[in-house]
């Protein structure tokens, strides 16, 4: 069953399309990111999943039930926000509790509701304080005690770990996946971090200009991606991008970027052969010489390029090198010292290998 | 050095000069409250009290007469507290309302109703006199405190909406959000939400609303007559009934009178006034 359908939604302002057409089925226990720049699209469309905007046409379904006309408080729904937006002149006890008092709970029964969430996020020390007196991180905690409390069908969340400090973002990234894996919930997240997106999702739908590039799992996404877009903007670094020509050599294709030769994926059609054709390739796909990719069975292969500059990391050196006129990244074992200026040899891993057509800019093998 | 202190003893100078030259009258009426009419008519208007004259304040409050009633300005106060209190307490709640829909409960038009409730902001009081007159006979609350209550109220909502507007504006969308998803309706978030973060704009409204109600004269002079009245009114009643020996004494001891509730006002709430309109976000 689909804890989120969403059928052919648009959503205009004026004359701007903010969302042109969006399809997703979201499956019941899933963790889906909307991940994509902002502007994309991604937080409209969370608001009007939630109800708090309207959308142009199209249809929402949340647990089978068409909530187009619905409002917020009776979808069934719980967000938590990037603000926290935790109601300031309440305690975290009143917080967590408002909306069930809005419903008309019986105390009893909040009470054990906030018993039980208090103690899965361990802020029952903090129930008698009002949000100023919280930290950055309790809030957090306290936003999603007040999403968890009412155990919805389905959670949203809007870029809830922006507004955090880099460790306790990693710190609250990993604690909002265990949850997920401990209460089975359906979640939808949205961020402009792909590196949340990767660490998080069960499925990542990538947004760009109102449209959904990739909706996938993780994996298929950052090998895989369906177009330039996904490709450039998933990952860090990004993959690398090169215009190169599919040629044929001994009957095999091959991709040819200036001087060098790499065996094509044997997935791409014969029509490309002779035209040109745009590479896609991860810079933790070219290493150094000694590198074995995979469990050491990935063909070898290498190439030679001019090092251009290097840049040390402690746990790797990114290597900034020239091939065929484009400059690409490389990713190194931290003890190798390359001299900027002079050409090196590189370990490519040629099972990873993109073709992107030039035109469309979609993938094509 | 030597030019820096002599500078800075400039400054004082001025300044101290000036605040004498604007605390002047409050200082003649204050003297002239607590000197006998004999005497400010056989000496001066300005004059250091001969004798204390404390009997011109019971006199004001109890038993001076105003047009043809020797009661004091007494009725006249409780009149202008009458009308004050409830036209500051409605137009407060009324404007934080107005300027609740407004700021958070986007609509179509939103903008263009604000800023007809703004524009009474700017409307000289002269210009309403009239469109008043034909409200109040028709609705009958001619000569009647209630009338001024009404048209208290009513005009003090151009003030309270933009203040009250203004002040929600900053309350981040997110928490609306957060209070609609949690099932909460237009006035439970008002109350519950909301109201506990408006202390420092109501104080601010409240004080401005009571000042500017206690002291208006225009409306209550056009539209009450006798004892409906309130205290600014009267006064000048007070002054123009004097026939033989004028009573500077006891009128500067009513207008102390008169002056002293917004004085109070500013006393208790002026820090407040002060913090509230420099009161930003709420966070």
């Amino acid at each position: 069953m689909s804890a989120l359908v969403i059928r052919d939604l648009h959503k205009r302002f004026g004359a701007t399309d903010v969302l042109k057409g969006i399809n997703l089925d979201i499956d019941n226990g899933d963790f889906t990111v909307l991940v994509g720049p902002s502007g994309c699209g991604k937080s409209t469309l969370l608001n009007i999943i939630a109800g708090l905007e309207t959308a142009t046409a199209g249809d929402i379904e949340i647990d089978g039930r068409v909530v187009n006309a619905i409002p917020p408080k009776d979808r069934d729904i719980a967000m938590v926000f990037q603000t926290y937006a935790l109601y300031p002149s309440m305690t975290v006890r009143q917080n967590i509790t408002f909306g069930m008092e809005c419903r008309n709970v019986p105390k009893p029964q909040q009470a054990t509701a906030l018993e039980r969430v208090a103690k899965l996020l361990q802020i029952e020390p903090l129930l008698a304080r009002k949000p100023a007196q919280l930290s950055g991180g309790q809030r957090q905690r306290v936003a999603m005690g007040r999403a968890l409390v009412r155990d919805p069908k389905l959670f949203l969340f809007d870029e809830p770990l922006s507004n955090l400090d880099a460790k306790l973002r990693v710190e609250m990234r990993m604690e909002i996946k265990q949850l997920h894996a401990r209460i089975g919930a359906s979640i939808v997240y949205v961020t402009h971090d792909q590196i949340e997106a990767m660490t998080m999702a069960t499925r990542i739908a990538v947004m760009h200009q109102g449209e959904i590039q990739q909706f996938a799992d993780p994996d298929t996404i950052y090998n895989r991606p369906a177009n330039l877009f996904v490709a450039r903007f998933m990952g860090a670094p990004p993959m690398n991008t090169i215009p190169a020509r599919l040629e044929a050599h001994a009957g095999r294709p091959v991709v040819v970027v200036g001087d060098t030769h790499l065996p094509a994926p044997p997935s791409i059609a014969p029509e490309w052969l002779g035209k040109p054709v745009i590479l896609g390739i991860r810079p933790e796909c070219i290493a150094e010489p000694t590198r074995q990719f995979g469990d050491g069975t990935a063909p070898s292969l290498t190439i030679t390029a001019p090092v251009e500059m290097t840049e040390p990391t402690g746990a790797e050196t990114i290597v900034v090198l020239r091939l065929g006129g484009t400059k690409i990244l490389a990713r190194v074992a931290p003890d190798i010292r390359l001299v900027p200026g002079a050409p090196a040899t590189f370990a490519v891993d040629a099972r990873k290998l993109c073709l992107f057509d030039p035109q469309t800019e979609r993938l094509i093998a | 050095m030597r030019d820096a202190s002599l500078s800075r003893a400039l400054l004082y100078a001025v300044a101290f000069l000036l605040a004498f030259l604007y605390l002047i009258p409050l200082a003649v009426v204050l003297l002239n409250s607590l000197r006998t009419a004999e005497e400010i008519v056989q000496t001066s208007m300005i004059g250091w009290p001969r004798v204390w004259a404390f009997q011109n304040y019971t006199a004001a409050w109890a038993d001076f007469c105003i047009a043809q009633t020797c009661s004091g300005i007494r009725p006249y106060m409780l009149n202008s507290a009458l009308v004050t209190l409830p036209a500051t307490l409605l137009s407060t709640l009324l404007g934080a309302v107005a300027g609740y829909a407004i700021s958070l409960w986007r609509f179509k038009g939103d903008t263009w109703i604000f800023a007809l409730v703004t524009l009474g902001v700017f409307l000289p009081e002269q210009m309403r006199l009239i469109p008043w007159t034909i409200v109040l006979r028709d609705v009958g609350l001619t000569n009647t405190l209630a009338g001024l209550v009404m048209i208290h109220t009513v005009q003090g909502l151009s003030f309270t909406t933009l203040f009250c507007r203004n002040y929600y504006i900053a309350i981040p969308a997110d928490l609306m959000k957060a209070a609609k998803i949690d099932g909460a309706g237009f006035f439970r978030i008002f109350y519950r939400i909301v109201l506990p973060l408006s202390p420092p704009i109501l104080i601010v409204t409240v004080i401005w609303q009571f000042t500017g109600i206690w002291n208006e004269f225009l409306y209550g002079v056009t539209f009450t007559t006798g004892t409906q009245q309130p205290v600014t009114a009267a006064l000048i009643a007070l002054s123009a009934s004097v026939a033989d020996v004028p009573q500077h004494g006891v009128q500067s001891a009513a207008v102390v009178i008169a002056a002293l509730p917004t004085l109070l006002v500013y006393l208790f709430g002026g820090r407040y006034f002060v913090r509230g309109l420099t009161a930003g976000a709420v966070k």
